[in-house]
């Protein structure tokens, strides 16, 4: 022990000197995206705003841009995010709390969660062309909303699972075991506890999953979604009864990032403009989503006593 | 208890509305085909469903040329809009699943190639100084202006053209290569025509090659390079892509009708629809529109219900407006 106060004080000023290069990396990390979010957003908004308007959410496309508008698209979007969501939620969560708290640990499980992990990483065209090939030729579902929406499920499945999985893991085994202790069964512990407990960190994983489904393009291309369409399908709820109807599962579609991908490769630079204004909708209808997430999950968290 | 009478109710009524979708069938008449020719289609069929009051309901898609071939050739569709003649391989995948179609060509497109306007060198190119560049031979070889013609700057070349998947692709390629989908690969490619038109604009020594139509729209950042062809330069516009004169770089653009759902009213309400309001239209949306008579011949031959194409499978290069009626068609 021959250091001196000296050196000491020397060391700590270097490593406290590492601290703040490493904030700093940290902080400029943040802020690169959110500012990259901020310019993208102020981007469209500037071209697009000026597009924005009850007009242009009631009006079918057109060729000519003042008159074009997203009815067709939006109605489409929300559809087939209904339809992914039916499929995608029981299906995804359902095989997370199989995977996690029924299934035994063996090499064949452990086979079944690498390929879903790798299944996250496939791009969606594959899973457009499965899609063409499952529900379209085989099925027959036809190039509807139906096909569309079970598209993009097979698309967020793996996203829903995972999440669905790194949530239940988060539960302390002692509530398992406290539950099994008052001689609760499996699905009792599972549908008390499990769930309620881990509700949070799924209901992320299933945003996620839809943020991602919302925008995608090449897999509802492949499946034969239309980019003229100038009439909604059936209305789901009708005046007589049984006042629900299911025609619109089997009607023709199209969906906001086809539309604007249309209109951004077209010439004229009016169709560019709806094309901003679309993604600022696009946009907002990803963060209402996002925050719906939050507010469920805050909802939740405060019920939970541990 | 009463949770579980909901669920109950939930079900029923479920499975009621699911067997009342089974029915209904709605007049639709199914479009898909290439993205060049959407611009036209979309038009018609607004204009129709305006007229129709939404009686009849039109759906335009744009998988492509050949995508679009492929659902028409299964009877998936009633229209297929193509940017180029059917190829013998489509001929043949309709004649094995029986699908007979009339062929009616709806206006005319220009490729054109274009510098950027501060490039005071290039005011004309040869068929084949542009075959020497974009052949595949070149891809690494031919990098400077200079290879092309000793007067040009010694300066790297940077060469933007259409997408692989795009019929624009398919015809450049086929009318100055002389082999469709034959080029050098080291170019930067884009579906996204605008995306060309801005690497085109901000860079001196580029040369691209896109559709007429794009010029139109941006021509203030753009200059347009006039095509020998072995008569002396030709400078693309309305009237040397009509005329013929504007070669090989112009093509016309079609519609294949089904001929089986051309039976049916509302198919065919549609299809003479196009040809009488065609010529308006596609002045609308910045094509270039056949001579009113051309779409006369095609309404002819719709309602006389001659099938098959006149081209034989080939994607002809340089078809002129007479060569669209000069024979009769064949299947």
């Amino acid at each position: 022990m021959k250091e001196t106060l000296q050196e000491l004080k020397k060391k700590i000023a270097k490593r406290k000197f590492y601290n703040k290069i490493f904030a700093f990396i940290g902080f400029i990390s943040t802020t690169v995206g959110i500012i990259l979010l901020a310019v993208l957003f102020i981007d469209l908004a500037i071209d697009g705003a000026q597009r924005i308007s009850y007009k242009f959410f009631t009006s079918f496309p057109s060729r000519f841009p003042e008159e074009a508008g997203i009815l067709s698209a939006w109605v489409g979007t929300c559809l087939v995010m209904i339809v992914t969501a039916a499929a995608a939620v029981p299906l995804g969560v359902g095989a997370g709390i199989y995977l996690e708290e029924y299934a035994k640990k063996n090499w064949f499980t452990n086979l079944i969660e690498i390929n879903i992990n790798n299944l996250a990483g496939v791009p969606s065209i594959i899973y457009g062309l499965l899609a063409l090939g499952l529900f379209v030729y085989f099925f027959n579902f036809g190039e509807s909303v139906l096909t569309g929406g079970l598209a993009l499920a097979l698309l967020i499945l793996p996203i829903v699972i995972m999440a669905t999985r790194e949530a239940i893991r988060a539960i302390p085994n002692s509530m398992r075991e406290a539950a099994y202790a008052l001689g609760a069964t499996k699905w009792q512990t599972v549908k008390d506890h499990i769930i309620p407990y881990s509700i949070g960190g799924i209901l992320t994983g299933i945003i996620i999953g839809m943020s991602r489904a919302i925008g995608e393009t090449a897999p509802i291309i492949t499946v034969g979604a239309l980019t003229f369409i100038a009439f909604l399908p059936p209305s789901p709820i009708e005046p007589e009864f049984p006042f629900l109807n299911f025609k619109w599962l089997m009607a023709p579609f199209t969906v906001m990032p086809i539309q604007m991908f249309n209109w951004v490769s077209r010439p004229q630079q009016a169709f560019h403009l709806n094309a901003a204004a679309a993604g600022i909708v696009l946009l907002v209808m990803t963060l209402l989503m996002n925050a719906l997430a939050i507010y469920i999950r805050y909802k939740f968290r405060k019920k939970i006593k541990w | 208890m009463l949770k579980r009478l909901l669920s109950v109710v939930l079900v029923i009524v479920v499975a009621m509305t699911f067997a009342k979708a089974v029915s209904a069938a709605e007049k639709i008449v199914k479009i898909d085909g290439s993205s060049t020719v959407y611009p036209v289609t979309e038009a018609v069929a607004e204009e129709f469903q305006k007229a129709k009051k939404g009686a009849i309901k039109v759906t335009v898609g744009i998988s492509g040329t050949g995508g679009g071939f492929k659902k028409f050739c299964r009877g998936e569709t009633d229209i297929s809009d193509a940017s180029r003649p059917i190829l013998e391989k489509e001929m043949q995948l309709c004649k094995e699943n029986g699908i007979q179609y009339i062929e009616l060509p709806v206006a005319y497109d220009g490729l054109a190639v274009m510098v950027n306007p501060k490039n005071n060198w290039v005011t004309s190119m040869t068929v084949a100084e542009l075959k020497m560049l974009w052949e595949p031979a070149a891809q690494g070889k031919i990098t400077k202006w200079n290879q092309i013609r000793k007067e040009w700057p010694d300066k790297k070349i940077n060469l933007y053209g259409a997408g692989a998947d795009s019929g624009t692709f398919d015809y450049f390629t086929e009318a100055i290569t002389g082999k469709s989908k034959s080029s050098r690969g080291d170019f930067t490619a884009s579906e996204d025509d605008n995306v060309l038109v801005q690497g085109i604009a901000g860079d001196l020594y580029s040369l691209g090659f896109f559709g007429l139509a794009y010029y139109e729209e941006n021509h203030d950042k753009l200059k347009l390079v006039a095509i020998d062809n072995g008569k002396g330069p030709v400078i693309p516009s309305e009237k040397t892509v009509k005329d013929g004169t504007y070669q090989p770089l112009s093509r016309p653009i079609f519609i294949y009708v089904n001929a089986k759902s051309a039976e049916k009213p509302e198919v065919k309400e549609f299809v003479e629809f196009y040809m009488k309001n065609a010529a308006k239209l596609v002045r609308q949306v910045k094509y270039i529109a056949l001579p009113d008579a051309i779409y006369k011949k095609g309404l002819d031959r719709f309602q006389k219900k001659e099938i098959g194409t006149v081209f034989g499978g080939d994607a002809k290069i340089g078809a002129t407006i007479d060569d669209l009626f000069k024979t009769k068609p064949k299947i």
